[in-house]
């Protein structure tokens, strides 16, 4: 059930501070997950376990939870917690993973250009400074192949950092400390140093922020081998993946986006770490599985409005972990409907839905009705002019049309 | 003017903020009455010499005087509120040159003969430690000379030796306590030496054979070991400069005794990182020595062609870093400067930096020929009058501490060890299929036991176009 969902995020809270019955509390927190929000978390097992200690809890319990789909949201900020828990925005959720990841570990730590005592770009880190001291919130000066270097150096020696990039475009300048090392000392090191860091911060196109500041780097970072990737889109997800890449001890760059800061969404009081590798329901259906990540999971959900009302029953699944795909949810689906969407925001060529796509050709052949379409962002720098960019980006009305085009 | 505060407030913070920080060789040359530079040097010097003296001067008596009665020029010359401190002015427009007309000295305990230049050498070494020390070199040396020459009877696949730097390599070895983290470049093989890293071991990693540490995934000489606090060694250059002050960073985090030492050559100090990773260890202020082998050479770039400053030593102070330049050939200096390097690093917690002057002797690796871009007579000279082996062998031989015997006894010996540790490694099995994919992530994931699951019924299917010395499983 998606208990066993709950299970592990259980697993990895019981060792915090929290005094409350984990497990009590997330049976209860799992049925009202499953009336109200109806995003039902399948268990799903391709056998990847990344996450250490993760290892028996999320195990081979493979199957779909048919009953959540009686209720169908329609907005995914919808509340989801048994509790009354609390209202935020996405980044004080990201926020309040940290901290609590802080509290919990002393060997976290945050370092990053004006993460200290100005609290951050984007105020991920407000307030951490003067709570655990310029030490551990580490103004760095700029330059982003040391200071991921200096992380990476930090993490070898039992520290735990969070690295964050002031604009994933700016990662591009720690590109060989990403590849060359943090994808790769823990094996040529023969297993002897392992790397946790979580690097992360804002990407993907935002209002007019010119070319440079709207890139996709889950395109250019999809290859290296060693690492995982996340992309978080609600308040829910960015607290329980923030949470979950910290406690991982493999290198995991976790995908903010920066139109998505500002989402409010109640989330639960109690702690809930959530699987790494998985991807979330947003919405089942039976005709045809689209397949998003991050803002385009917003647009989506905006199209199936539309398809509703002329009598589709799209299936959303916000596949959240960029590598490696979660297969297993993904394949179900596929089985299910037979006809797939990928919506997504990267470039034409070599990005997310380029990978997804052939991933899903090879496993997924036989199940298929009709080819993958998949919806990307034109091989062009991002325009600067407001029109010209919403043009670059994948809106409504060409899902609701690629929909109407697959389904015929 | 109007901007100098009266009293004693102005004038120490004159010299705490700016003088301390900035010019700190300036304030211990400034008390100094000759002055042995030319150039700007001397002329700011005696200008600051004149300007504190002055401050002191006047500040007694000047707490309500009017700062604006003065009779000299230099009373009138204002000074700038900055952040980072005060910045004086000047009428003169006068440039920095890029270069001083001498070069900074460098440091050096022995002569060219292993004979000890000053009556006081600052380290004492004892016996053991200076056995240690030499029989070092010579095990290295002997390593190297095998290592070698098995490369090129095609037993191994590639090499890179330390011929010329086993002074740096020993001298800085000696002087770590083994909680030093070492971040190595590559060509540093004689700090795991001293810190107990075996034969075998070594050999085993350059054959990648199942009992290498690192499990058969790197070349040879990227070796790494946590037991002895040696990071792995990462091929692209400057890598780990960062690294070391991430790792210093933990160090201080944790409030240890211990600095972090890390090794980069002359080439490297061109790359980004090198000057990112200085610049950040000052303003962090984290503990961690750094070492330059300048050897002279990039593979095949000269250090003329590599960068127009006079060395790496210089470079230092422009990050706000305590310098200093010795003879890499001469053990002794390599010794001293680390030690008090490592004093001051975890003491006052803050980066130092070392350049070591020595010259690499061999080829860059066995991909190279380095008698195609430089002079034999240029590698001749240091093999022979500038061998750091033969210079500290004389020192030590003079205190009775070796003799012939001993040497070539030692040489035989270790030659042999060397040559045993080749033909065991030959024969040792690679590490097994499994370790291709293990350690990527911290357990092996679905995709990858698909592909191992692939290419074991490859290999079942097809075993003679496989290696055979590679143990399948099941």
């Amino acid at each position: 059930m998606s208990s066993i969902f709950q299970a592990v995020g259980a697993a990895t809270s019981l060792s915090s501070s929290a005094s409350f019955d984990t497990k009590k509390f997330q049976f209860s927190s799992s049925r009202s997950l499953l009336g109200k929000r109806a995003s039902c978390v399948v268990v799903r097992c391709s056998g990847a376990k990344m996450d250490g200690g993760l290892n028996q809890i999320g195990g081979r319990a493979d199957h779909l939870v048919t009953n959540a789909v009686a209720t169908k949201a329609d907005t995914p900020a919808a509340s989801t917690a048994s509790k009354p828990g609390h209202e935020l925005l996405l980044f004080e959720a990201l926020r309040e993973g940290l901290e609590e990841e802080m509290e919990r570990d002393a060997r976290v730590c945050v370092m990053g250009e004006d993460v200290g005592h100005y609290g951050g770009s984007y105020k991920v880190t407000k307030g951490l400074a003067p709570k655990y001291g310029d030490l551990r919130v580490l103004d760095t000066p700029i330059a982003e192949n040391s200071f991921t270097g200096m992380g990476i150096g930090a993490a070898m020696m039992g520290l735990r950092p969070i690295i964050e990039g002031m604009n994933m475009g700016f990662l591009l300048l720690a590109f060989n400390q990403i590849s060359n090392n943090c994808g790769m000392l823990h094996y040529t090191s023969g297993g002897q140093f392992k790397i946790p860091v979580v690097i992360r911060g804002p990407g993907g196109v935002g209002r007019q922020l010119g070319a440079e500041h709207s890139q996709r780097l889950e395109s250019y970072f999809q290859s290296i081998p060693g690492i995982q990737m996340v992309a978080c889109s609600t308040p829910y997800n960015a607290k329980g993946l923030m949470k979950a890449a910290i406690r991982s001890d493999n290198p995991v760059i976790l995908f903010e986006h920066v139109l998505l800061y500002n989402l409010k969404e109640r989330i639960p009081d109690e702690e809930y770490v959530l699987n790494l590798e998985e991807a979330e329901m947003v919405r089942p259906g039976e005709h045809v599985t689209i397949l998003t990540y991050s803002r385009m999971r917003y647009h989506v959900m905006q199209a199936a409005k539309t398809l509703v009302n002329k009598g589709y029953d799209p299936e959303v699944i916000d596949i959240r972990s960029l590598k490696p795909f979660d297969l297993h949810t993904i394949g179900n689906s596929i089985k299910k409907t037979h006809r797939v969407l990928i919506v997504e925001e990267c470039m034409r060529t070599g990005g997310i839905g380029a990978s997804l796509t052939a991933a899903i050709t090879e496993n997924f052949h036989d199940y298929l009705d009709a080819p993958i379409i998949c919806l990307s962002s034109q091989d062009v720098p991002t325009p600067y002019a407001g029109t010209l960019e919403e043009w670059t980006v994948v809106q409504p009305p060409q899902i609701v049309a690629a929909v109407e085009q697959l389904c015929r | 003017m109007a901007l100098w505060l009266a009293g004693t407030r102005g004038a120490t913070y004159y010299t705490k903020t700016l003088m301390s920080n900035t010019f700190r060789s300036l304030r211990t040359r400034a008390t100094a009455i000759a002055s042995k530079d030319e150039g700007s040097f001397t002329k700011r010097q005696i200008l600051s010499n004149r300007f504190v003296s002055r401050r002191f001067g006047s500040s007694v008596a000047g707490q309500q005087s009017d700062l604006f009665s003065s009779d000299d020029d230099e009373e009138k010359i204002q000074a700038l509120d900055f952040p980072g401190g005060r910045v004086p002015y000047t009428l003169e427009m006068r440039f920095l040159p890029g270069s001083s007309d001498k070069r900074v000295e460098c440091y050096r305990v022995l002569d060219d003969d292993g004979y000890p230049l000053s009556s006081a050498p600052s380290q004492h070494i004892d016996k053991e430690v200076a056995v240690k020390m030499y029989s070092g070199m010579v095990t290295l040396e002997a390593m190297d000379t095998v290592i070698y020459e098995a490369q090129r009877q095609g037993r191994i696949s590639f090499y890179m030796t330390s011929f010329g730097e086993e002074a740096v390599n020993l001298g800085s070895a000696a002087a770590l306590s083994p909680d030093d983290v070492v971040l190595p470049q590559y060509r540093e093989p004689g700090v795991m030496l001293w810190r107990g890293f075996q034969l075998q071991e070594f050999v085993d990693q350059f054959f990648g054979n199942k009992n290498d540490l690192g499990k058969g995934r790197q070349m040879p000489t990227h070796y790494g070991s946590n037991k002895h606090n040696v990071l792995t060694v990462s091929a692209p250059l400057a890598t780990q400069l960062p690294q070391a002050v991430g790792a210093a960073y933990s160090l201080k985090m944790q409030n240890k005794d211990a600095c972090v030492v890390t090794y980069f050559g002359d080439g490297c100090s061109s790359e980004g990182d090198f000057h990112a990773s200085l610049n950040f260890a000052a303003v962090l202020e984290v503990p961690i020595v750094y070492i330059c082998r300048n050897n002279g050479w990039a593979i095949s770039t000269p250090v003329t062609e590599q960068f127009r400053s006079d060395g790496i030593v210089v470079k230092g102070q422009a990050y706000g870093i305590p310098s200093i330049r010795v003879d890499g050939n001469d053990i002794l200096a390599v010794y001293n400067a680390v030690v008090a390097a490592r004093e001051m690093a975890i003491s006052e917690q803050r980066p130092v930096l070392i350049e070591a002057l020595t010259y690499r002797v061999g080829h860059h690796s066995t991909s190279d020929d380095s008698t195609k871009y430089r002079p034999l007579e240029e590698i001749e000279h240091w093999k022979t009058s500038r061998n750091p082996v033969s210079i500290f062998r004389k020192w030590v031989q003079r205190k009775g501490w070796w003799s012939d015997q001993q040497e070539s006894e030692f040489r035989a010996t270790i030659r042999k060890q060397v040559i045993h540790a080749v033909q065991v490694a030959e024969k040792t099995q690679k590490a097994p299929i499994e370790t291709m994919f293990s350690d990527v992530y911290e357990k092996v994931p679905s995709n990858l036991m698909e592909q191992e699951k692939l290419l074991k019924e490859t290999i079942k299917r097809y075993p003679q176009d496989f290696p055979k010395d590679v143990p399948i499983g099941m």
